[in-house]
């Protein structure tokens, strides 16, 4: 039999508290799950910062990845199977993208992209094609698998329904960090009937849709996410969290390139400081190595640097206040003056911060910002979008909702108000 | 404090005016691949590369009454038009001075329609690969917009056209 068709002697199972079991009989699904690069997902969390409010989001991006590796299994194994439209070459390449979608994920990846200019598909894709026990095993398959997941995972695969499972508006990707994180944060919301999802959905020319009868488990789904994203992904108290570390990295960036004697080589780091990252230097890289620097760094000179090593590690976070940017965009020219007249450097110590989340939305003529929408199979077969039959999901669609703050360090500025009146003036500016 | 929001402001004064949110998207882009200093995170979606973060930072600009959003029903589609306003010219004024290059390069962007900018930007997006995977994923990628060869050749034309651009 071909390595492709290669079955386990016995099925794998891993015990999973969102989906109970994850299924593996795949011998190349099995040999994946135990190269290094895809172990690496153990050592980087799902939700970053989350964990600093709530604690029990320690989950990593190596539970997220077998989740939606099962998610697929299941569409494929018990719902496209046998249907016309689905073509049963594509099982394996969709398997192994849902398997390893995350896999360019850095350490705090969002914070860490930003502050170094990364993407994490693009690393992904690095990985999948380059000298990785990831692509040994992919190549075995046959010399161009390893291009065909990439393609996937880049949404440039020609066979768009395949990318839809892993990157749609109800993808199996959101099915499971939706449920995952809320298992892992405790929250009430994130639930939402999956197995009546998994049931409902079928797959069409370019993309998978769900048979009309299933449109109220689809509004729940949709619903659901609504309320994670403004509970849980946008909460101020992570943000502020995030700013921290985003300050840090690039903090520890300007010391370097200013020729900074640091007390420990950051070795990790210099290619990152430098643009010269190689991809050993990547995978090198994970949360453990962060926080192993971010201890050090809290016993530097540089007092910028070890104050926000102490207040990351430390969760001694900045204070948040609203902010209206149509009002008050002044406010913050005020509040960078004063800073600077303080002493403080608002560069690292004063910071604003926006959380936009779109729902849902369909397609506009003429408007950018366009996106796959839902499609729901009508009794006769034709296809129709689903806001236009559901009053809840119409009511959401297109609905951008904004969320601005201003996070400073309120701990510092109420110790010495008495001694500094420039920064009681802080205060009472930034509280309006 | 806003630089990154100056910037912005700065760029579609340059422009005097931009048709389109997608036009806006694709511009911001390709100055990005020119090394020109912009920020915004961009991925690939259904029209090509697109920023949610400069979506966001227009949104922003335009509570703040830096740039005045005016939409046009076209019929078969809406297109919004952007312009700085006169608080958006002294808002401006805070950013860095932009280097001289930019504003010819931003003149040559804003002469081409949307659909032309949306090709360039997604082959800008492919420019790790030869030229023939180039195309090749626009093509997979941009299935339904049937670009001909010569249309191809012209936008390949004009990313050249820019980098001199640019690098002048």
């Amino acid at each position: 039999m071909s390595y492709e068709h290669e079955k386990l002697a016995e099925e794998k199972v891993f015990k999973d508290p969102v989906h109970r079991y994850i299924h593996v009989r795949d011998r190349v699904i099995w040999d994946v799950i135990g190269t290094r690069e895809f172990q690496r997902l153990r050592r980087i969390r799902q939700l970053g910062t989350t964990y600093l409010v709530f604690h029990g989001a320690e989950h990593s991006r190596f539970q997220h990845s077998l989740g939606v590796y099962e998610i697929v299994r299941r569409i494929i194994d018990s719902g496209f199977g046998g249907r016309p439209e689905w073509n049963e070459d594509e099982r394996l390449v969709a398997l192994c993208a849902a398997l390893l979608h995350d896999l360019g994920h850095g350490p705090f990846s969002h914070a860490f992209e930003k502050v170094f200019d990364l993407d994490h598909e693009k690393f992904t894709q690095a990985i999948l094609l380059g000298d990785t026990e990831v692509n040994a095993v992919l190549s075995r398959v046959s010399p161009e698998f390893p291009q065909r997941v990439a393609d996937v995972v880049g949404k440039t695969y020609k066979d768009k329904l395949v990318i839809s499972l892993i990157s749609s508006q109800i993808d199996a990707d959101r099915m499971d960090y939706l449920q995952r994180d809320a298992y892992y944060t405790g929250v009430q919301y994130g639930h939402f009937d999956m197995e009546r999802i998994l049931r409902v959905m079928r797959p069409a020319e370019e993309q998978v849709v769900i048979k009309s009868s299933g449109m109220h488990a689809v509004e729940d789904y949709i619903m659901s996410r609504y309320q994670m994203y403004w509970q849980v992904y946008f909460h101020p108290v992570s943000r502020s969290a995030e700013v921290i570390l985003i300050k840090i990295l690039h903090r520890a960036k300007a010391l370097y390139k200013d020729g900074y004697s640091f007390k420990q080589d950051p070795l990790p780091f210099r290619s990152f400081f430098n643009k010269t990252i190689t991809l050993e230097d990547y995978i090198s890289l994970d949360e453990g190595v962060l926080f192993t620097y971010f201890q050090l760094w809290m016993k530097e000179q540089d007092p910028i640097l070890s104050d926000l090593c102490r207040r990351f590690i430390n969760r001694k976070l900045f204070q948040y206040a609203e902010f209206d940017p149509a009002k008050e965009y002044r406010k913050i020219g005020q509040l960078d003056s004063l800073f600077k007249e303080a002493g403080i450097d608002p560069e690292y110590y004063l910071v604003t911060d926006s959380s936009s989340d779109l729902p849902y939305d369909f397609y506009r003529p003429g408007e950018e910002n366009e996106r796959v929408p839902i499609y729901l199979q009508l009794p006769n077969g034709e296809l129709s979008e689903l806001s236009r039959s559901s009053d809840i999901v119409d009511a959401i669609s297109g609905k951008r909702r904004t969320d601005h703050k201003i996070y400073f360090p309120e701990d510092l500025l109420e110790a010495g108000q008495e001694d500094n009146p420039l920064y009681k003036e802080i205060l009472q500016l930034v509280r309006g | 404090m806003l630089a990154e929001h100056a910037k912005i402001v700065q760029m579609i004064s340059l422009a005097d005016e931009v048709n389109g949110r997608k036009k806006l998207q694709k511009m911001v882009y390709i100055l990005k691949k020119m090394e020109f200093s912009f920020v915004e995170k961009y991925e690939l979606h259904m029209y090509g590369p697109y920023s949610e973060e400069l979506t966001l930072r227009v949104e922003e600009l335009c509570e703040m009454g830096f740039l005045d959003e005016t939409c046009t029903d076209k019929g078969s589609y809406v297109q919004y038009t952007y312009q700085v306003t006169e608080d958006g010219l002294k808002f401006s004024e805070t950013g860095d001075a932009p280097v001289a290059s930019l504003a010819p390069c931003i003149s040559k962007l804003n002469d081409q329609s949307s659909r032309f900018l949306e090709l360039v930007s997604t082959l800008l997006y492919f420019d790790h690969l030869e030229r023939t995977e180039q195309i090749e994923k626009v093509r997979i990628v941009k299935n339904k917009l049937n670009f001909s060869d010569e249309e191809i050749d012209a936008a390949f034309a004009f990313i050249a056209e820019m980098s001199a651009c640019a690098a002048a």
